[in-house]
């Protein structure tokens, strides 16, 4: 019998802490992890808790992040509740193993603390890892603050588990700006938390001796092509699944969430489509430059994987310029964001001026001001009716001018 | 002495080695094809599995056993059952569990999944070996009538 945790109805717990605390109230039978900086407290709680008897789990601490993932995958086939977290460097060394986890159709949660990936060596916040993931065939969730950790985490597991989807799931949040800065958190009770994840109902579980089966198979070209097809269907067709159990979670806590987040975009002329923590200080500057007169907004994608091509259509319509932003370096193209957010915009009856802006490298902090700027550039665009500014920019960087690629349009 | 030509389904279930691997039918299309290409081994419950012997197993279509390589062997083992002293040896080596042995008793070859590794024939202690390796399209019956003899140990 677990020792009961105390919980009071209002916790201030930095994005870790509440990534932690979704995996004990989940029950998670299985973390296998190798911590690295910042989502070392993750694992490392989890262990706290199973070390002083709050959960009956096992924390298995391996010599790698590949050997995390695939000791992840070793506990998933076997029929348990699993999950681990990762950031950066340690994500970049998984990468290998997510795909094997998405292709054997494992309900792994895996908690990424978003990092830059080196070199230059860095600790802090950017979307490099979590891009690394972006066609790994895993659901990808993005948490905003140290709430929406917690809820997107225990919202995982009900998604990865269910029969109809069986995907694993990240959920991401920020480096240190979400997964240290400590909030204001609302918990679920245990019961009431553990009622709506519920227990696992294995598929294809290696400990049914009933029923023996080979994970890892070998396909060739003859096979594998059906196989991934298969897959990439699964994925697509999670979407009426993750809003079900978003319903459901909202029902239950007050909260809710969508794949796709709008803010001020009802009589929006130019928008900000960003992921993660920048979400926030967009929704500021949009209403301070509703202020100044400009009809601003923000749209945030809640699930980055399955992408939600028809959503963002229908909530960019509307709009004259759109500002996609990249926190990750693009390495010689458009920001990878850019040009899903460009590929659901082509296909709209508006066709309107889509630019691209690379920010916060490395955990750079990209300011109000600095978002006020890029709405402003916007309106210039939507006024002259085609994009006055080099198409992808950098922003909040040091040096001359940097930016790329000029419009045909104008 | 009489030797008998080893029976090619010795211990054999009905669906032994009956697909082909790189014969092209019965593939599947993407509805099809199981989850997470997880193959179940067995067709309804194997509980007791472990305690049947393999001509009794309900091995499914996934399971390799329903599948045949022997195409791609090009020597193939053959197995004396008159020189064999049953020690095992080959069916603890084989690679691919096609020796066929039951009570401890060396039956002969499962010449639907042997490779042709010529690995039991290495490691067979007899004088001379009851494993010898030959041309696929060697007739069995004929080189066991044309066994080798034991050979002396050549004097140092």
């Amino acid at each position: 019998m677990a020792v009961k945790y105390d919980l009071q109805e209002r916790e201030v717990w930095d994005g870790n802490f509440a990534a932690s605390q979704a995996l004990r109230q989940a029950d998670v039978d299985v973390v296998v992890a190798y911590p690295i900086t910042p989502s070392t407290p993750i694992v490392e709680n989890y262990g706290n808790y199973v070390a002083n008897g709050y959960i009956n789990g096992e924390f298995v601490m391996v010599e790698s992040e590949h050997a995390a993932m695939s000791g992840c995958i070793g506990a998933s086939a076997s029929g348990g509740r699993v999950s681990t977290a990762t950031s950066s460097q340690g994500f970049a060394l998984m990468a290998e193993v997510l795909y094997q986890a998405s292709g054997m159709r494992l309900p792994i949660v895996l908690n990424v603390v978003n990092r830059a990936l080196a070199a230059p060596l860095n600790v802090r916040g950017d979307h490099a890892d979590m891009y690394l993931g972006r066609d790994s065939g895993w659901i990808q969730f993005g948490a905003f603050n140290a709430q929406e950790a917690y809820d997107l985490a225990l919202c995982a597991f009900k998604v990865a588990e269910n029969h109809n989807v069986r995907l694993p799931v990240m959920v991401h949040q920020d480096g240190f700006i979400t997964s240290h800065t400590a909030q204001n958190v609302y918990p679920l009770s245990d019961e009431v938390a553990y009622g709506f994840v519920g227990d696992i109902d294995p598929v294809d579980d290696m400990l049914d001796f009933s029923r023996p089966v080979t994970y890892g198979a070998q396909t060739e070209e003859d096979w594998h092509f059906e196989h991934k097809a298969k897959q990439h269907k699964a994925i697509l067709d999670s979407t009426p699944i993750i809003d079900d159990i978003f319903a459901e979670f909202k029902k239950l806590s007050g909260r809710e969430y969508k794949r796709i987040e709008e803010y001020d975009m009802d009589d929006a002329d130019v928008c900000v489509i960003g992921l993660g923590s920048t979400v926030e200080s967009a929704r500021v500057a949009a209403k301070e430059m509703r202020e100044e007169g400009v009809k601003a907004g923000v749209v945030a994608i809640r699930c980055f994987r399955p992408f939600p091509y028809e959503e963002v259509r229908e909530a960019l319509s509307g709009v004259k310029s759109i500002a996609v932003t990249d926190r990750s370096s693009p390495g010689g193209a458009m920001g990878a964001f850019y040009n899903e957010v460009a590929a659901a915009m082509m296909t709209s009856q508006s066709r309107p001026l889509v630019t691209n802006y690379i920010y916060g490298l490395g955990g750079r902090d990209i300011s109000i001001e600095n978002i006020k700027t890029i709405y402003k550039e916007q309106q210039a665009n939507a006024d002259a009716g085609y994009i006055t500014t080099d198409i992808q920019q950098f922003t909040n960087l040091r040096g001359p001018h940097l930016g790329f690629f000029k419009t045909a349009r104008g | 002495m009489a030797v008998e030509s080893q029976d090619i389904n010795l211990l054999a279930n009905d669906n032994r080695g009956k697909s082909q691997l790189e014969a092209g039918f019965d593939l599947l299309g993407w509805d099809e094809v199981t989850q997470g290409s997880v193959l179940p081994s067995f067709d309804g419950d194997a509980t007791q599995v472990a305690f049947q012997k393999a001509e009794e197993r309900t091995y499914s279509g996934y399971n390799s056993y329903t599948a045949t390589v022997a195409s791609w062997r090009v020597v193939k083992p053959i197995f004396n059952i008159d020189v064999c002293i049953d020690c095992q040896n080959c069916w603890v080596w084989c690679p691919d569990s096609s020796i066929l042995s039951r009570d401890k008793q060396m039956l002969g070859i499962d010449y639907d999944h042997c490779k042709g590794c010529e690995i039991c024939s290495e490691v067979c202690p007899t004088n001379p070996k009851s494993l010898l390796m030959f041309s696929e399209y060697a007739d069995i019956e004929t080189e066991l009538s044309q066994w080798p003899q034991k050979q002396k140990k050549e004097k140092k």
